[in-house]
């Protein structure tokens, strides 16, 4: 990844407007990730995350958490489509102001004697967790905010990097919030 | 009761009040077709899977009922493909059932095997795959009940081998709720906001326009509809998908609207200050270029389906329902618009100066295909239902024909499916024995699916094909000559070769031939005289004859080009 790396603006600790988060409410069954991921495509919706995974009601339904890019296509469109896949059982739209965001971040990086102290430090201040680690590398995880996760994704360029993985974001409304469904 | 998975799925096709079943069998699907046998569904052997599909088509469109069509895995699913997409684009319920190869060889690229869930998700309403013999009647239930309500769609089911062949407890789904479709809800209650914001709007429109698409038809509102139009004078127009909602008899009616729509119906769509979309979904061929479309007019959409709102046309006000209680709704709360007199002195002045025309027909030359379609219509027996197949002699045949009443018009809309006309005649005929069907087809679409008349002659479903034979892909070639320079590249086919009389009879059909106007009077007596077996009329018609009115691609429909006969005529 050697893309320019976009101004710094601080910690941005919910979605930017123009992406949207909707919580779907799935029946657990064969192909249901890939009827929504051929809905996208076929009508041209930008999917920005995905997290996919059994939701509370127990093995019958999964819950998947979409950031979709809101400005390219109308939510009302997005939603309508996606409302009409039988096995879709519920939508929520959760607008960004209102939306608790969790990601989690794990990265493996190298280092050695002379940025060990300041690898420490990152660490520290961004509430990441060391997980794992060797003679020459350590292995991070952070759960947080995107923002969050975004911060020490660049906090961590600096470092030799062994690899780095980000789950996508999964969402509830905040209390005393609503979705829309 | 134990039986077979493939008993199962034949008794559930006998619950769901299946009659016929359109197919052909192969490996896959061969433990279904043994207990066939003994039930009372009637099965169609087909010559080709893509004839069942759009045989399955037409006994839906001609009927109301979901058709349904049964073929084998791997080749047998794929050419069926086809006629699933064109049923999803026309919202048409219809149920598939494909054979797979047994579960454990999913997956390993065994003989026939394709991925056909995976093929037709983007095509069906839904699909299955069932995973025991147990499954099979909810399977069966929910795709019936899935096909037929809502914004009706194909649906299919695939059926690997081992699972008609395995054993199962027979049992049968009473309730929606053993459906188990916690994530389908057809229908919501009626937004009664929505309906007095319409009643609002309608009270202040002086120039309205009902315009209705195929969702009336497929909720049966034809007289939901026509009971509204005559209490409240509203001018009404039918899309392609909509052709028979309200009688073209009708003097309300301006008839299609469209790329090749009726001067006034268009006209009258571009001048509206309201327009009332009853189950239409503005497809591109009724708006032409999008901004420049009704650009005046405030809309009041009317759908089942919540995503067809402003996915194209911004809707002033949306009403989520189906045509018939929306109508009736709006009824109910007196919607009335504003004195319409001025109005429909404007569109009897356009209807005047802008009716379809042709020109003459010669006593020597080569037919008008328009004169040949009036010619049938004229001795047609009374609720004559008619199919086509796509390309200038659809148009024509939307145009000329008068359709009164739902279920006689058979056509490929959306999807624009060339050899839709020969199979969905047949479908037609299988679902409406007591009426007469026409096929009115092009010489280019008989092609791709004359081979069903064999289907038909052995069958015993006695349909009549006319073949405007102008010798040429015509839709194709109008394009060239108007839009690329008369420069003809690969639309030419031969008046002569087939000879399509030798065809049909080489089929067991009796064939025909007119070549000018006495023929051509003749024939059709002669056809009209045969009742028990299918007949092909090879009609000669002039090549050079386009459709008109036409709005050219992309064109916003203020540029409609009006037949050369009426042009200079000042608008």
């Amino acid at each position: 990844m050697t893309a320019t790396p976009e101004p710094y603006l601080g910690v941005v600790d919910h979605t930017p407007v123009r992406h949207h988060i909707l919580s779907v409410l799935v029946e657990n069954k064969a192909g249901v990730l890939a009827r929504i991921a051929g809905l996208f495509a076929r009508r041209g919706f930008n999917i920005y995350s995905l997290a996919v995974a059994p939701a509370e009601s127990g093995a019958r339904f999964s819950r998947v958490t979409i950031v979709v890019d809101a400005e390219s296509t109308p939510l009302e469109q997005i939603v309508g489509q996606l409302d009409k896949l039988v096995n879709v059982v519920a939508i929520s739209d959760i607008s960004p102001k209102d939306a608790l965001e969790r990601e989690l971040l794990l990265a493996t990086v190298k280092t050695d004697v002379d940025n060990r102290t300041s690898l420490l430090d990152i660490i520290a201040n961004a509430g990441a967790a060391i997980v794992d680690v060797d003679a020459k590398s350590v292995t991070v995880m952070l759960a947080g905010t995107p923002g969050g996760c975004d911060e020490l994704e660049r906090a961590l360029e600096s470092f030799a990097q062994v690899e780095l993985h980000r789950t996508g974001r999964v969402a509830l409304p905040r209390l005393g919030k609503t979705a829309s469904a | 009761m134990q039986l077979t998975g493939a008993q199962a799925l034949i008794k559930s096709l006998e619950q769901q009040g299946v009659e016929v079943v359109f197919g052909l069998p192969g490996g896959a699907i061969l433990p279904v077709y043994d207990p066939l046998i003994d039930s009372s569904i009637r099965h169609i052997l087909v010559r080709h899977e893509q004839g069942a599909g759009h045989m399955a088509e037409g006994y839906a469109l001609a009927t109301g009922r979901p058709g349904v069509a049964m073929v084998t895995s791997g080749p047998g699913a794929t050419n069926i493909v086809t006629p699933i997409g064109n049923a999803h684009m026309d919202s048409t319920p219809l149920v598939v059932i494909t054979g797979q190869v047994a579960s454990g060889s999913i997956g390993t690229d065994a003989f026939q095997e394709c991925d056909i869930t995976g093929i037709t998700m983007g095509i069906t309403k839904h699909n299955f795959l069932v995973k025991s013999a147990q499954e099979i009647p909810r399977a069966v239930a929910a795709a019936f009940h899935l096909a037929t309500t809502g914004r009706p769609g194909p649906v299919l089911i695939d059926v690997p081998k081992d699972v008609t062949q395995s054993m199962m407890d027979w049992w049968y789904p009473s309730t929606i709720e053993e459906y188990d479709l916690p994530g389908y809800r057809p229908e919501v209650p009626l937004d009664e906001d929505a309906i007095a914001r319409a009643v609002a709007l309608i009270s202040q429109a002086e120039r309205p326009v009902l315009y209705v698409g195929g969702g009336t038809l497929k909720s049966r509102a034809s007289a939901e509809l026509l009971a509204f139009a005559e209490r409240t004078r509203m001018p009404v127009v039918t899309t392609l998908m909509a052709r028979g909602a309200f009688p073209d008899s009708h003097d309300q009616h301006l008839g299609m609207p469209g790329m090749h729509g009726m001067y006034s119906a268009v006209t009258a769509i571009q001048k509206s200050d309201l327009l009332i979309s009853l189950g239409a979904r503005f497809d591109d061929r009724v708006t032409g270029k999008i901004p420049a479309f009704a650009a005046g007019a405030k809309v009041i959409h009317v759908d089942i389906d919540k995503a067809e709102f402003n996915k194209v046309r911004h809707a002033d006000v949306a009403i989520q329902s189906n045509v018939a209680s929306a109508l009736l709704a709006l009824d109910a709360a007196s919607a009335m618009p504003k004195n319409l007199d001025a109005w429909w002195s404007q569109i009897r002045d356009w209807q005047q100066r802008y009716p379809l025309v042709y020109e003459e027909p010669s006593t020597d030359g080569l037919l008008r295909p328009q004169h040949v379609i009036q010619a049938i219509a004229a001795k047609a027996a009374p609720g004559t239902i008619v199919a086509s197949g796509v390309g200038q002699h659809q148009m024509w045949a939307s145009q000329y024909w008068k359709f009164e009443e739902p279920g006689t018009w058979v056509n490929s809309g959306g999807a624009g499916t060339m050899g839709f006309g020969v199979p969905s005649a047949i479908g037609a005929k299988v679902g409406r024995p007591d009426r007469t069907v026409w096929c009115i087809d092009g010489d280019g679409c008989f092609q791709m699916t004359a081979q069903e008349l064999v289907t038909a002659r052995a069958e015993g479903i006695p349909i009549k094909v006319a073949i405007l034979n102008n010798a040429y892909l015509g839709m194709v070639r109008q394009w060239q000559e108007m839009f690329y320079d008369e420069r003809y590249s690969e639309v030419y086919l031969s008046a002569d070769l087939p000879d399509y009389v030798k065809w049909a009879e080489a089929m067991g059909c009796v064939g025909l031939r007119a070549t000018n106007l006495k023929e051509m009077h003749d024939v059709i007596e002669e056809a009209n005289k045969i009742n028990d077996v299918p007949v092909v009329i090879d009609f000669r018609t002039d090549s050079s004859e386009k459709v008109f009115p036409m709005v050219a691609a992309g064109a916003s429909n203020d540029d409609i080009m009006v037949h050369p006969l009426q042009r200079g005529a000042s608008k």
